[in-house]
């Protein structure tokens, strides 16, 4: 079957250029028949199957179903209150620390139900990395908060860090502004600065995804402007989902995007299909400034 | 469109209107009610502040003719306290080091508990919890020092005899564990305070680097507040160094200091106690009272270096969290 083997060799490769360098646990015992669902959607690194999330008996997201694909950004959209941060903070299990929160259905990173009771949140979260909205550099010196994510790891040896810190903050476009004063504190850096320290700091730990909580909505132009040429150059290592409000930005730097509404996802589509020929009312309503 | 104008075009109710000048001439009462706020608020600020000020001016002057009279190095420097013998030796240094022995004595019982009771508060108790249980902790501070004091006696010093076996059941031990318990509120409420003003951005971005809460808590949060947490400990330590009633009645009063320097098991005596407890014998305008008033004045200086030193870890943890 020529058709299966030219599959077996999309699958492979996109593994390669998703740069694995560790994998869930549980991912590795894949059986027979995930294989088959994992090759029929491209591999997705996440599978939201009927997920919900509940705050007490309030939902904040609702029977999301949606496969974000490796090595591209996928934007979340949709107006304020609608669940997006909700549902890109379920995908590191951030919002556990909200009291009174409850999920149903299912949320796979990687094949592994990130909800089920076994799952390390250790782990997880090195593997689904997270840049917030607020640049929230810790009040420790550039080279600590790069070297943090490793030093957890276990890596202690000094020039190992040195070389981490250096690729991190290289990958985040911040090396040449700050190589010669990675001693100094943090806070001193400006906001358009700080956020990409917090991007240096998601990177440090190798993750797999990365998750941005409308990362630029604290900058100005400028440092707006770096930060989605930088998603540019990260999507080829990492996936990255970048909740918006700025629905330029998600036009200009996501592969696909996904409308939320009132909790829900109304449409999940190429992008350029959602900016220009939208298969809803709601998604065009938005999309076109006449609504949200 | 004509109802619009009509609700947005509010006519000046001309009868209400007031000058626009504050004078006594214009409008008195809006002139007299400015000022006289102004001046009644002035002088009950400015009655506090000239408390403070003539404390301290009536404590120096008294202690000045001891203090001229008599060899400073002798008052500072030995450690006899004889006010009362045919020739009265006032050495103030077992005192002196008295009180700071039960108040570090008392530090290192109350800082490791006060900051990981903080901590607990803050972080791992639930809201709802923690909301019952800090108050609780505060009401330790509401009750009379003479009531820890009377535990100290009745309770604390019996035990200690018993089943420590111990000589005094009153001494640098007994004084200092009750002084810790007295420090702890001040200590947990002021560290929890800091340390939960530290917010949920420092913690969130610490779990996504894939930290635990310990991890979060001992390499990010403590760092953060550590301003906070310091103007705690000082807090805590100004109680302590500062109480009265407690150590006069649990320290046992001997003047001497411990030999070894960790045997906590021997009596102690500290400044306060010493005031409180020869200020009622010592005759008037007697070189005593002087001394005693001297040694009213050392205390004056630690609390104030003490107060002055919280003041500015404060502010810098102020500074730190960005709020005022």
């Amino acid at each position: 079957m020529p058709q299966e083997s030219d599959d077996m060799q999309t699958t492979a490769d996109s593994i390669r250029k998703s740069n694995i360098r560790t994998t869930l646990a549980v991912s590795n015992k894949r059986t027979p028949a995930a294989a088959m669902t994992a090759e029929a959607c491209e591999c997705a690194v996440i599978r939201s199957k009927n997920f919900s999330l509940y705050y007490g008996s309030k939902a904040g997201v609702k029977n999301i179903t949606m496969d974000i694909y490796p090595c591209s950004v996928t934007a979340i959209i949709g107006p304020s209150g609608c669940g997006k941060s909700t549902f890109l903070r379920s995908i590191n299990r951030m919002n556990d620390l909200i009291p009174h929160v409850r999920t149903e259905g299912r949320l796979a990173v990687d094949g592994h139900d990130i909800y089920d009771k076994r799952t390390n949140l250790v782990n997880l979260r090195q593997q689904v990395g997270m840049v917030f909205q607020k640049p929230n550099p810790f009040p420790k010196s550039i080279f600590d908060n790069v070297a943090y994510g490793p030093n957890l790891q276990g890596v202690r040896r000094k020039d190992e860090l040195q070389h981490i810190v250096e690729q991190s903050l290289r990958g985040a476009a911040l090396w040449d502004e700050v190589k010669d004063d990675l001693k100094k504190s943090a806070l001193a850096l400006s906001g358009g600065q700080q956020q990409r320290l917090c991007i240096a700091r998601a990177l440090a730990t190798r993750p797999r995804v990365l998750l941005m909580d409308e990362p630029c909505s604290a900058l100005d132009p400028i440092a707006t402007g770096r930060i989605e040429d930088l998603m540019g150059q990260l999507q080829s290592t990492y996936t990255i989902v970048i909740v918006t409000h700025n629905m330029q930005q998600a036009a200009r730097v996501s592969e696909r995007a996904a409308f939320f509404c009132l909790g829900e996802l109304i449409e999940y589509d190429h992008t350029s299909k959602i900016f220009s020929n939208p298969g809803k009312k709601e998604t065009e309503d938005y999309v076109t400034g006449r609504f949200g | 469109m004509s109802n619009a104008q009509i609700s947005l075009t509010l006519e000046p109710a001309a009868d209400t209107r007031r000058p626009m000048a504050l004078t006594p001439g214009e409008d008195f009462r809006g002139y007299l009610a400015s000022h006289l706020g102004r001046a009644v608020l002035f002088l009950m600020t400015f009655t506090s502040v000239l408390a403070v000020l003539l404390i301290l001016l009536f404590v120096i002057l008294r202690s000045f003719s001891f203090l001229s009279g008599y060899s400073l190095v002798e008052f500072l420097a030995s450690r006899d306290w004889r006010p009362t013998a045919e020739s009265p030796v006032f050495g103030s240094l077992a005192i002196i080091v008295g009180s700071l022995y039960v108040s570090f004595a008392a530090l290192l019982f109350a800082v490791p508990l006060g900051v990981l009771a903080a901590v607990f508060l803050s972080d791992i108790l639930s809201w709802k919890a923690r909301n019952v249980v800090k108050p609780v902790v505060e009401i330790l501070a509401a009750i009379p020092s003479v009531a820890y004091g009377f535990f100290a006696v009745l309770v604390l010093a019996p035990w200690m005899q018993k089943h420590l076996g111990l000589s005094t059941g009153t001494n640098a031990l007994n004084a200092s564990l009750i002084l810790a318990i007295m420090a702890l509120p001040t200590i947990i409420s002021v560290a929890e305070d800091s340390i939960s003003a530290i917010g949920r951005e420092l913690r969130e971005a610490s779990y996504s680097c894939g930290a635990t809460r310990m991890e979060t808590m001992i390499k990010v949060i403590i760092p953060a507040a550590h301003s906070g947490i310091i103007a705690a400990v000082v807090l805590g330590m100004m109680r302590a160094i500062g109480e009265t009633m407690v150590v006069w009645m649990a320290s046992g009063n001997a003047t001497q200091i411990p030999h070894p320097w960790w045997d906590v098991s021997q009596s102690i005596r500290t400044m306060t106690a010493t005031i409180a407890g020869e200020m009622g014998e010592a005759p008037e305008d007697s070189e005593h009272r002087g001394a005693l008033f001297a040694i009213g004045v050392l205390l004056l200086i630690l609390t104030f270096s003490l107060n002055i030193v919280s003041e500015y870890f404060l502010s810098r943890a102020k500074k730190a969290t960005g709020k005022t």
